[in-house]
């Protein structure tokens, strides 16, 4: 039977046992990126709810999502979201086979981070 | 005791008992987001904090309001494929797979939700 040694096979190496590098930090902050992206989400939606009731709700949730905590939130947001496609981006390339030399996934790894940093500046001076 | 041979048992199924969906649906909804997500971005962010009005006139251009739509429906589909790895990896036992339907709810509910009020607006 196939099944005998079921749940008590040796356990790989995990989390605790490995210096953190850049490739594992990137990783995990398309993680939490992507699953914060809720809460902006969230509040874009509740946004388009208030403008499709009426123009009273509609200052309310948008003196909400543009006051300090909300703008905050609306920073973040974008940070997060062009963070996250970078990161999406580097795992189609990998998906096909490339880039996952050390020195390459390294530097594709830093231009997540400049990038996401530079167009969330762009997008901020264009909006 | 399961009549099925072992092989019969995952066979055409991988170790995720779902072969390569889940990973097939992330790549093709990853590469509609690469596209969707700057576009909207650029249409529907400069209206966040402008008058009632111009939101609505804003949001009621058929491109503007199509690329909400289809973040949305895109966004929220894609969220849910992601955030059901997250509980699958780190919440085990009856409370993660509570965990995926709640979540699996509340995509589909924001995601419903964002739609009517663009319907609204749009049409």
């Amino acid at each position: 039977m196939a099944d005998v040694n079921r749940g008590n096979r040796p356990l790989s190496p995990h989390l605790t046992i490995y210096r953190p590098q850049l490739n594992s930090i990137t990783s995990i902050l398309v993680r939490i990126s992507g699953n914060a992206l809720l809460v902006g989400a969230l509040l874009i939606v509740w946004w388009l709810l208030a403008a499709a009731t009426g123009e009273s709700y509609f200052t309310t949730v948008d003196g909400l999502i543009t006051s300090v905590l909300g703008d905050l939130v609306m920073l973040g947001s974008v940070w997060a979201l062009w963070y996250h496609a970078l990161g999406g981006l580097r795992h189609l390339i990998w998906d096909q086979g490339y880039g996952l030399e050390v020195d390459t996934a390294d530097k594709m790894g830093w231009g997540m981070i400049i990038g996401s940093v530079a167009f969330t500046f762009l997008t901020i001076i264009a909006i | 005791m399961a009549f099925l041979t072992d092989r019969k048992r995952v066979e055409g199924l991988g170790s995720a008992r779902s072969g390569t969906q889940h990973f097939y649906s992330m790549t093709v909804t990853s590469i509609a987001l690469l596209i969707l997500t700057p576009i909207f971005l650029f249409s529907v962010g400069p209206l966040l904090g402008e008058p009632h009005a111009e939101v609505i006139a804003g949001l009621s251009r058929p491109f503007t309001a199509i690329v909400t739509a289809l973040m949305l429906i895109v966004g929220f589909h894609h969220f849910r494929l992601g955030v059901t790895t997250l509980i699958e990896d780190y919440v085990h036992g009856p409370a993660g797979r509570l965990a995926i339907i709640a979540m699996t709810l509340i995509s589909y509910g924001l995601a419903a939700t964002g739609l009517f009020a663009i319907a609204k607006i749009a049409l």
